[in-house]
């Protein structure tokens, strides 16, 4: 399996220089919410292992918050610039192939960013400002770029041939077309027009890595059982004097802001999320939300690494970081359909898991024993993640146009391809993909 | 604030049918005349004289029945011209303020590109956004002389008419030929319905939250949906009952709601005729086909699924014993036992519109079961819980078709020199027009990856413009039992968008503030 890995890289901004940072930004798309994936900035497009990336002002739009509900001083951190990004292989392949490969338009970028020197290493500069995530979801673990368009023309080839030649599967069995199309496909990887590369094998170290990780977090846990147990009750006293006063801040946003963000939505079936805020001061909350981060981390590394994160099916990756001290949080996704869908999507199906995480941050709608409520003030909840998000100015998508289950599916149907026998059950199953 | 005003304790007060519209509870069946006059506001001072006096039909149960009803509602710009302060406009939702045609992102969402695009519009588009919808209906033969009669002393220096929509009654079926409204929510109007504001429900019903269809009531989150909420000092606000969620406010919104109208062109022509050709001019073939589209029975109505065994809340419980049976005939099923989409396509109109599911889907018997459900690992099949839980995405229908009849038979011969256009004016009811109206339209009819589908967008409204990426969003899967699946190419667009807006349709108290204000 390749490993993969995730960029974000966060600087502030030189003040004089954001307008000319915003319109450089600005150039890299085609419109507004819809990037030029050849730029001649960062030509996205010509790096194969690059899923995701984007290109983000952190101007948080709730300064404010800390203080209306904590009465402590407001902090106006500088404008920052993020650029975020999933590849494939280590995040060190990809800063030196990208400072390589796009070296002056980084230099551009960056040039408008306080501690870089014109002409130094950008390679080097990224992973100085390199921001770990606290939590990373992928989708699917393991599953390239490559594989990705490697399956989607499998899939599009057998819709085609299928298409075009309904004698070949009228009143066969399921069995029989299994093999046809099998053959089909090794007929079509001779003659050159279909490839399907075996996975890379999984490096010695990494395996080894995520082997400790996958037993030392559990085993941490366990470890930790009793004094957790006997910390229970001062927690739940403390969680809950906090839920009691803790403020909700939610009013809908302006209209122009409203606009402003949705003008960047639904060009393509998948959209970018970019939101930021303050977490509760003390820390209680940090610790709740880093311990709860720290699990969640966990099951997205080795148990939602399949296709869905809990009953969620339609983020592609996600992350959560902090920033500043851990005074602040971005969270960045990749997700399916339009704003209003995923934003049901959470509250009806994972609203519990928001609201362990969320909550934790400053003005988010009040919640009760950690994972009740909160979300589920529907109208107040979608006000909150609205005023706490960014317009993203660049976001990028290497496979345009399909979506997380049609990654799903076309993955599938190519297990199914290659395995010579399987059973009625599964046959039936793998037929209903097409 | 958070949870703690919801209806704990102080029982929800009953609903005041002499404040409410009539359309909010009824279809207004027996008067099959109607027209939608639609206007702009030239003087406000005299539309206010005029609205002191207008004829609104309310939700009363008269008897005997009227014999005509006027319903009035305004856009957001209607509103502004009558003067209601910026403070107060605040109050609405954004997609109100904003317009069905007013943001790129919007008409994105709705499908309303290409042939669809707002700068196409007869009516709702930029610079041509009526300010007020009056509609009419009228029992057969009544409908000029009520169309005469409402007009009054000041109508002519109060109001501009942009167009006066016709509409044909059809008997019951939509242009295509297919029996029309056949299922529609059933609102809770005595406010029963309990719902978990944490728990999942575990079974579809038809039986909705009143909040989602009349503003100032507990919706299917147990929230009371956001609206203009005004000041006691506020000019005007005597008028208005006291806000049941929030101490010391009025209620703007209270016994109101949104009403969604589309006007959609329906080329019922091109419909038949691309039909008969992917069926070979079979004809038994080209009706299967159009039902597989529609997902259900011409001749009849009925589901292409077998009814469910036990009884469905909210589904043949009102009218006589015809009514309820026939209820039951159409409408106790679910897709539960078609989880292949082989009797009911995937794609069908009716299965996409609504797909009549839970919270949570599958088994879920016992805590253990539900709980691994929760977490994401209880399914069975690879779709198993790709889509929105239906409660909460529902609209009430009440929409007329317009222009000529035309039968499935003539409808295969050339069209006529002189062939009429023929259509819908969709009109929707409903408290939330994001969660309802456009999640419904976006996520459920133009998106073409609705319940793990590809390359394709609701039969009838899709709009087949290009996705990027995607090599088609014309065709139309049809599971195969043992097989696979067979599918339809090179579907066409056969609605065309004409029109549209969205509208508040106000409580009388409501019209009441609006004759106070600005004078």
């Amino acid at each position: 399996m390749m490993p993969q890995s995730n960029v974000m890289v966060t600087a502030p901004l030189k003040m004089e220089r954001e307008a000319e940072l915003r319109s450089l930004l600005a150039s890299m798309n085609e419109v507004p919410g819809k990037v030029n994936p050849a730029n001649l900035l960062v030509p996205f497009e010509k790096f194969e292992q690059l899923h995701f990336a984007r290109f983000v002002i952190l101007q948080d739009q709730t300064l404010e918050d800390i203080h209306t509900a904590y009465g402590l001083p407001r902090v106006d951190y500088p404008l920052a610039l993020a650029f975020i990004a999933d590849v494939d292989g280590t995040a060190d392949d990809f800063r030196n192939d990208l400072a390589r490969r796009a070296a002056d338009g980084l230099q551009r970028i960056f040039s408008c960013c306080q501690g870089f020197t014109p002409g130094e290493d950008p390679a080097r500069w990224m992973k100085d400002h390199e921001n770990p995530a606290a939590a990373m979801y992928k989708n699917w673990r393991g599953r390239t770029v490559r594989q990705i368009h490697e399956e989607n023309a499998l899939r599009l080839a057998l819709e085609a041939h299928l298409q075009s030649n309904p004698a070949s599967i009228a009143g066969k069995t399921q069995h029989q077309i299994h093999q046809a199309l099998r053959e089909f496909v090794h007929v079509e990887a001779l003659a050159g027009r279909l490839t399907l590369t075996d996975p890379p094998p999984t490096p010695f170290g990494w395996w080894l890595q995520n082997l400790i990780h996958f037993i030392g977090v559990p085993l941490l846990l366990l470890l930790l059982t009793p004094f957790l147990i006997l910390y229970l009750p001062v927690f739940i006293y403390q969680l809950r004097s906090r839920e009691k006063t803790d403020m909700e801040i939610a009013p809908p946003v302006g209209l122009s802001y409203e606009q402003k963000l949705a003008r960047l939505e639904d060009y393509d079936v998948t959209n970018q999320f970019t939101v930021m805020g303050a977490i509760k001061p003390g820390l209680f909350r940090l610790w709740t939300m880093s311990f709860l981060l720290w699990v969640l981390d966990w099951t997205a590394r080795h148990i939602y690494i399949r296709g869905h994160l809990a009953r969620i099916s339609t983020i592609h990756a996600a992350r959560w970081v902090f920033l500043n001290d851990k005074k602040r949080m971005v969270f960045a996704s990749n997700y399916d359909g339009s704003l209003d869908s995923y934003m049901d999507d959470f509250i009806n199906k994972v609203g519990w898991g928001l609201n362990l995480v969320f909550s934790n941050g400053v003005s988010y709608p009040t919640t009760n024993w950690l994972v009740l409520d909160g979300s589920k003030d529907e109208q107040k909840y979608k006000y909150v993640l609205r005023r706490h998000q960014l317009p993203t100015e660049v976001w990028y998508k290497a496979y345009p146009g399909l979506s997380a289950f049609d990654l799903k599916r076309n993955t599938l149907i190519r297990q199914g391809i290659e395995q010579s026998d399987m059973s009625d059950h599964e046959l039936r199953q793998w037929v209903a993909l097409f | 604030m958070g949870g703690a005003f919801l209806n704990k304790g102080n029982m929800p007060s009953s609903v005041d049918y002499a404040d409410v519209q009539g359309l909010v509870r009824f279809g207004f069946a027996k008067m099959t005349e109607a027209c939608y006059l639609l206007l702009r506001i030239k003087d406000p001072a005299a539309a206010r004289e005029w609205l002191r006096s207008a004829p609104i039909t309310t939700a009363e149960e008269k008897k005997p029945l009227p014999q005509t009803a006027l319903q009035i509602a305004f856009s957001c710009d209607g509103l502004e011209k009558l003067q209601v302060p910026d403070g107060v406009m605040a109050g609405f939702s954004a997609e109100f303020r904003l317009g069905m045609a007013g943001e790129e992102n919007r008409s994105r969402r709705l499908g309303d590109t290409g042939a669809n695009s707002p700068e196409r519009w007869q009516w709702g588009g930029s610079g041509n956004v009526p300010h007020a919808v009056i509609m009419l209906f009228a029992e057969p033969g009544w409908l000029e002389g009520w169309k005469q009669s409402i007009r009054g002393k000041s109508w002519n220096a109060a109001f501009d008419e942009i167009a006066c929509l016709p509409t044909t009654d059809m008997g019951g079926v939509e242009p295509f030929g297919f029996i029309d409204g056949i299922s529609q929510p059933e609102i809770d109007w005595a406010q029963t319905r309990k719902v978990s504001i944490n728990g999942d429900q575990l079974q579809y019903g038809n039986v909705v939250c009143l909040g989602e269809f009349l503003l100032g009531y507990s919706n299917e989150y147990g929230r009371f949906t956001d609206r203009p909420l005004l000041d006691p000092q506020e000019r005007g606000s005597e008028e208005l009952l006291p806000a049941a969620d929030q101490a010391g406010k009025k209620d703007l919104g209270l016994n109101g709601t949104f009403v969604v109208m589309r006007q959609l062109q329906q080329d019922v022509r091109r419909f038949w005729q691309f039909l008969d050709k992917a069926s070979n001019s079979d004809r038994d073939a080209r009706y299967k086909l159009a039902e597989a589209f529609v997902g259900r029975s011409y001749s009849d109505g009925g589901p292409l699924v077998p009814l469910s065994k036990a009884p469905i809340p909210g589904v043949g419980n009102s009218g006589n014993d015809a009514k309820r049976r026939q209820d039951i005939d159409r409408n106790q099923f679910t897709y539960d036992s078609d989880v292949d989409g082989t009797r009911c396509p995937y794609g069908a109109h009716i299965r996409r519109g609504n797909p009549r599911n839970a919270d949570i889907p599958g088994e879920t018997k016992g805590l253990i079961s539900h709980l691994i459900h929760i977490l994401g690992f209880g399914d069975k099949n690879v779709r198993d819980d790709l889509l929105a839980s239906t409660r909460f995405h529902r609209v009430l229908r009440r929409g007329r078709e317009y222009g000529t009849k035309l039968s499935p038979e003539g409808a295969l011969q050339p069209a006529p020199s002189d062939d009429g256009q023929r259509g819908l004016h969709f009109v929707a009811v409903n408290a939330n027009i994001t969660r309802q109206f456009e999640f419904v339209q976006n996520a459920w009819m133009a998106r073409t990856k609705f319940d793990g589908l590809t390359e394709e967008s609701d039969p009838l409204l899709g709009n087949r413009e290009a996705v990027p990426g995607c090599p088609f969003t014309n065709t139309f899967s049809l599971p195969q039992e043992n097989g696979v699946r067979r599918r339809v190419m090179d579907v066409p667009q056969f609605i065309a968008v004409r029109g549209g807006a969205y509208f508040f349709l106000p409580s009388l108290r409501a019209v009441r503030y609006l004759c106070k204000i600005g004078s």
